[in-house]
């Protein structure tokens, strides 16, 4: 079970995301810039961002407990090990068979928990806010990952992310199908509104009463601070290279390959995570904020998608299996 | 080798003699007696649990307890899951009974009556006939009612005493009818379980179904099925910390096994429809009651609706084993058989462990109301922590005692997808899209609870006096709290119990072979398999990571300190501008609208000089259970202007009486002749 | 896509940087990253519009490294403009308070380098040098926006 380029492939993925997160971010953030026709401060921002938080002071509340302290740890923790599992450079990873597809879902929501409980823990109307809001959005979205996830489980007969990504690789039949298709189209909306984007959520607001997920921080100084916007940040790269991976598989490394296999595998998923970040970042450009109570409108919507996906996925793999 | 006869009367001797004695000791310690006798019914149903795993006790019939029939008494592998669950929760509660009542809290009948409810619920399993089954299932509601009714003074509690007596009987009635209809077709009205087995056989297709449906209603309302589960969320919050711990924890499993014993046992395996049947009754309660509880703002109600939406989805869990069994699909209904025992093991641990810590803070701050709690972490340390862990279970969530139970679940159904033809790929779908709701809304119900009820700051004087529990309380909270970790990250330690149940089964292993649930837990024939040890280790291991990473530059960073709360510049905040349980769920009030139904009422009261200037604006709302408004109110108002008509014929007059005789003997005759 | 043609053909709207300023100030900490809080301590808006200003597609302080940021939890800087006024006297004490360190407060226009036009005014309290310690100025009613980023380069030494 444990394989020297399975352990390789899982250190690189982990190393990656950790590194590559806050340059996704900025990449993003500097595409839009350019096309809102400003200059941009240039990718490497947010790592500049995240080493000065660092040499910042930590300031701790009053009244707030040691969930306040644990969460942001628990959230980087936590987007850790999704990266560690993800199949992003191999399919190989020991992790894999650990968690699954469900159990990463799982992990991904102990996080967005964390996060909520130190929001309700610092006491104030907005931390309260933005817990109520995060978590109302998080239980809205759970159908449609579950139902797109059974979708995607149906053809690969498993749960097993490295299974699906390695069935779709060798089959690459199934990307086009409806059920594909539809899946994707569900998935994708659930990766807006989990990692915080236009239209969910604006990261980039300074509205206290628009916020979603800024509103729960507001009371997070320093090291902590930058704990939890590199958290997010890993959040979305491993959002973005779940969503990427699973239907366009090519590149990423299979169970048993080498140095030259786990590198192909590294510069495959920049480039395409990259490229759909780019994508992203330019479609926000168009979106305006969608009222709050109209989120779930959008999240019903997605539902439809998935419950479509699942059935046609059915449909099309036929009764045997 | 013993008995289960000997076993069932060395139960009623304990439970018994534990009554006897709590009510001759002095009131001093009739508190610990109680709670000890609990426990020791609870020890005594966990040997025997024990003992039935194993195949140790022999069926036996004992004539004298019962007229006419008998006593039959047997215990198979399926009874032995049951007792050492209730037995574990007594042994939990009792200890924590010991506690609680030294506080004043429970009267002596009441005390009284607990070991003799624990010991009532224990021998329901071991029952193997028609009549011991209804004889101990009755004396279970019955104490369990006297116990609801242990704060009887208060007027909400006598009403939810009212609505349970009314809708237990109303059950228990169902039941019998199902099992007479059932009984009457054995040969000779046999009325012992084997006899029923084997007459199920020859039941025709239409009283096999009636069978099926009045049990499942009877078995369900115990269960907390929706629609007859509105007993559930008044009666079970209104009952004492430790009885609403066993009725939530224990008393609801003896549904499910109803449902186990007859309906899939006894009745043997059934048309596809039964699991359908199963499977939407068991989304329906799952869904309904967890928005319920996503909105509720008592603690407790909170809780017991979570009692219910578990329910649902062991309920859920069932129907997909049904469904997959009668598809022919028996590795994979195995799982789905797995998911169901498994989930109802975790719910009994983070659910008894719940309601002690609820208990607990409800005994301390006189409150259950989540909108006047808040901050209790730091005055009661233990009781956050264990209700943070009940919490996680009931949550769902990795970590947590009740993730594998619906993983399983969850596997069960993506794999039934590809099973059983067209109709199962519509309805799966929508099933694990009940499911993910589910689990979504149980997180927000339970970051409400949480966050809401014991971090932040206190929000009135009852909850700002808060102080830790006694050590006996926090004692059997460590217990429940045990069991909660164990079962969330090593599941295995069912596999002795589950390799000896699932084969007695239709939908179990009987037919091939089971998931394994080691380190890994892997699903037979089909990839998927997660490991929660495994998974607690790689987050730990990420979370050290996480806090290296942040020790990067502490040493250039100005030291730490502690500051005022940032107001926005504008002073101190109050607990009035907190934000509530109501505030926190009011989205998903918003959301779900049109199935909650909120009355909400908004006076705004100007003065008469100008009606831009307010005197007073008042904002109330309420959520009602929808269930009960639609659908029982109606009857309840039917069955009372059927009342008033017939009070109307009551004249008094021995004439009128005379002749309703006479009118009521021609009718008789007409229709007899 | 009107809005995509309109991209293509506005192109790039910001004007290239000015030179580099010479003297860098401010602990060196904040080098290449300015997280901004604004407190508004009673100005009469004219600051504020040209703060706007500033990172605007035109002037793009962003590109700097400063970002307008909604809590002083999360700033290094404060950007405080007006004069201060008595009922705003705590909340720019407490604004400073609830900023970590290293951290620096920058009295923006005259108004909160001396009082300006309102000075000796019934509710005014004082410049904000006089309430809480400030670590740079920018002179000028209202400021333009390239001198108010003159100084916050200095700060972030981009």
């Amino acid at each position: 079970m444990l394989s020297v380029s399975g352990v390789a492939g899982m250190v690189t993925q982990v190393v990656g995301v950790a590194a590559g997160a806050p340059l996704l971010v900025g990449w993003m953030r500097q595409v839009r810039a350019r096309l809102e026709g400003r200059a941009g401060p240039g990718p490497a921002q947010p790592w500049r961002d995240l080493r000065k938080q660092l040499h910042k002071q930590n300031i701790t509340p009053d009244g707030t407990t040691v969930v306040f302290a644990a969460a942001p740890v628990v959230l980087a923790g936590t987007s850790l090990v999704i990266a560690a599992i993800v199949p992003g450079v191999t399919t190989g990873s020991p992790l894999d068979r650990v968690g699954d597809l469900f159990a990463v879902v799982g992990v991904l929501l102990l996080g967005t928990v964390a996060l909520a409980l130190a929001g309700l823990d610092t006491g104030t109307a907005f931390g309260g806010m933005g817990a109520s809001r995060v978590v109302t959005i998080a239980a809205l979205v759970e159908p449609t990952i579950l139902v797109a996830g059974v979708a995607l489980s149906v053809p690969a007969h498993s749960s097993n992310l490295g299974r699906i990504v390695a069935t779709t690789a060798a089959d690459p039949g199934l990307v086009a199908s409806p059920a594909a298709a539809l899946a994707f189209a569900a998935l994708a909306v659930v990766v807006v509104a989990e990692t915080g984007r236009l239209p969910v959520d604006n990261p980039a607001t300074h509205l206290e009463l628009t916020m979603v997920h800024e509103a729960m921080i507001l009371e997070y100084t320093g090291p902590r601070l930058a704990l939890i916007e590199w958290a997010a940040a890993m959040r979305l790269t491993v959002l973005l290279t779940l969503l990427v991976n699973l239907f366009v598989p090519w590149g990423v490394a299979g169970a048993g390959a080498g140095p030259a296999g786990l590198l192909v595998g590294l510069g495959a998923v920049a480039f395409k995570v990259a490229a759909l970040g780019t994508a992203l970042a330019a479609a926000e450009v168009f979106l305006a904020k969608l009222r709050l109570f109209r989120v779930p409108e959008l999240l019903a919507g997605s539902f439809l998608l998935g419950l479509l996906a699942a059935t046609t996925s059915y449909f099309l793999t036929g009764p045997a299996g | 080798m013993s008995t289960a006869a000997c076993f069932a009367g060395v139960l009623g001797g304990v439970s018994l003699s534990g009554a006897a004695a709590v009510a001759a000791v002095p009131t001093r310690v009739s508190a610990a007696a109680s709670g000890l006798a609990t426990a020791a019914v609870g020890v005594t149903g966990l040997v025997g649990g024990a003992l039935a795993v194993a195949g140790d006790l022999r069926p036996a019939w004992v004539g004298w307890l019962v007229p006419l029939s008998g006593a039959s008494f047997a215990a198979d592998a399926t009874s032995g899951l049951f007792l050492l669950v209730i037995g574990a929760v007594s042994v939990v509660a009792g200890l924590y009974t010991v506690g609680y009542a030294a506080h004043g809290h429970l009267g002596r009948a009441p005390l009284a009556v607990l070991p003799v409810f624990a010991g009532a619920m224990l021998v329901v399993p071991l029952a193997a006939a028609v009549t011991t089954l209804l004889l101990f299932w009755e004396i279970m509601a019955l104490t369990s009612l006297l116990l609801v009714l242990a704060e009887w003074r208060r007027e909400q509690v006598r009403a939810a005493a009212l609505s349970y007596a009314a809708m237990t009987q109303l059950g228990f009635v169902a039941i019998l009818l199902g099992l007479v209809v059932f009984a009457a077709a054995a040969p000779g009205h046999a009325e012992t379980f084997p006899a029923l087995r084997d007459a199920a056989v020859h039941l025709g297709p239409g009283p096999r179904a009636a069978v099926f449906l009045l049990t499942l209603a009877g078995f369900g309302s115990k269960a907390g099925l929706v629609p007859l589960h509105v007993w559930l969320p008044k009666a079970h919050p209104e009952a004492p910390g430790p009885v609403s711990a066993l009725m939530s924890a224990a008393m609801v499993n003896l549904g499910i096994y109803g449902i186990v014993r007859v309906d899939f046992v006894l009745l043997g395996p059934g048309p596809r429809w039964w699991g359908l049947v199963l499977l939407a009754v068991g989304a329906l309660t799952a869904v309904y009651s967890v928005l319920q509880a996503a909105v509720a703002t008592d603690l407790k109600r909170l809780l017991a609706y979570s009692t219910s939406e578990n329910m649902g989805l062991i309920c859920v869990a069932l129907g997909t084993a049904a469904v997959l069994a009668a598809a022919g699909r028996p590795a994979v209904a195995a799982v789905a058989t797995t998911a169901a025992l498994v989930h109802l093991v975790g719910h009994a641990a983070f659910k008894t462990l719940g309601f002690l810590a609820a208990g607990g803070v409800a005994a301390v701050t006189g409150q259950r109301d989540l909108d006047a709690l808040g901050g209790l972490a730091r005055p009661m340390p233990v009781t956050t922590v264990a209700f943070g862990i009940a919490a996680l279970g009931a949550a769902g969530l990795p970590l947590g005692c009740g993730f594998v139970g619906e993983w399983l679940l969850v596997q069960a159904l993506t794999h039934a997808v590809a099973a059983g033809g067209t109709l199962l790929a519509l309805v799966v779908p929508l099933a694990v899209g009940v499911v993910a709701l589910t689990t979504g809304l149980g997180v927000a119900a339970m970051v409400k609870a949480f966050g809401v009820g014991f971090l932040a700051r206190p929000r009135s004087e009852g909850a700002q006096r808060a102080g830790e529990v006694p050590a006996t309380m926090i004692a059997a909270m460590a217990l429940g709290a045990i069991s909660c970790g164990v079962l969330a990250v090593a599941p295995a330690v069912l596999v002795p119990v589950l390799s000896r149940v699932l084969p007695e089964l239709p939908t179990g292993t009987a037919h091939g072979p089971g998931p394994a649930l080691g380190t890994l837990v892997r699903l037979p024939g089909v990839g998927g398999s997660v490991s929660p040890a495994l998974l607690a280790v790689a987050v730990g291991a990420g979370v050290l990571l996480a806090l290296a990473a942040a020790r990067w530059g502490s040493r250039r960073r100005p030291a730490a300190r502690t500051a005022a709360l940032w107001t926005c510049g504008g002073g101190g905040l109050t607990s009035r501008m907190e934000y509530t349980a109501t505030s926190f769920a009011d989205p998903l009030r918003r959301v779900f609208d049109a199935v909650l139904r909120p009355d909400v009422e908004h006076v705004v009261i100007a003065y008469a000089q100008s009606p831009y200037l307010l005197e007073k604006v008042s904002y109330r709302s309420w959520v009602h259970d929808t269930v009960e408004v639609v659908l029982y109110r109606p009857v309840l108002r039917a069955v009372a202007a059927a009342a008033r008509g017939a009070r109307r014929a009551h004249t008094g007059s021995i004439h009128a009486y005379l002749a309703y005789g006479a009118a009521g003997l021609l009718v008789a005759l007409v229709v007899v002749l | 896509m009107g809005l995509f043609s309109l991209i293509r053909r506005v192109g790039r709207v910001a004007e290239p940087a000015p030179p580099h300023p010479a003297a860098s100030a401010g602990p060196a900490a904040l080098r290449g990253s300015l997280q901004l809080r604004h407190v508004d301590a009673g100005s009469c808006n004219g600051c504020e519009i040209e703060i706007g200003g500033c990172f605007s597609p035109v002037y793009d302080a962003e590109r700097y490294g400063t970002r307008l940021v909604a809590s002083p939890r999360h700033a290094d800087g404060l950007l405080v403009t007006g004069v201060v006024t008595r009922n705003m006297e705590r909340a720019l004490r407490d604004t400073v308070a609830a900023t970590p360190e290293p951290r620096v407060v920058i009295a923006v226009g005259d108004c909160a380098r001396n009082q300006g036009e309102f000075a000796g005014g019934y509710g005014v309290v004082g410049a904000v040098g006089d309430v809480v310690d400030v670590d740079a100025e920018v002179a000028g009613c209202p400021p333009t926006p390239t001198e108010i980023i003159a100084v916050l380069r200095q700060v972030t030494g981009r």
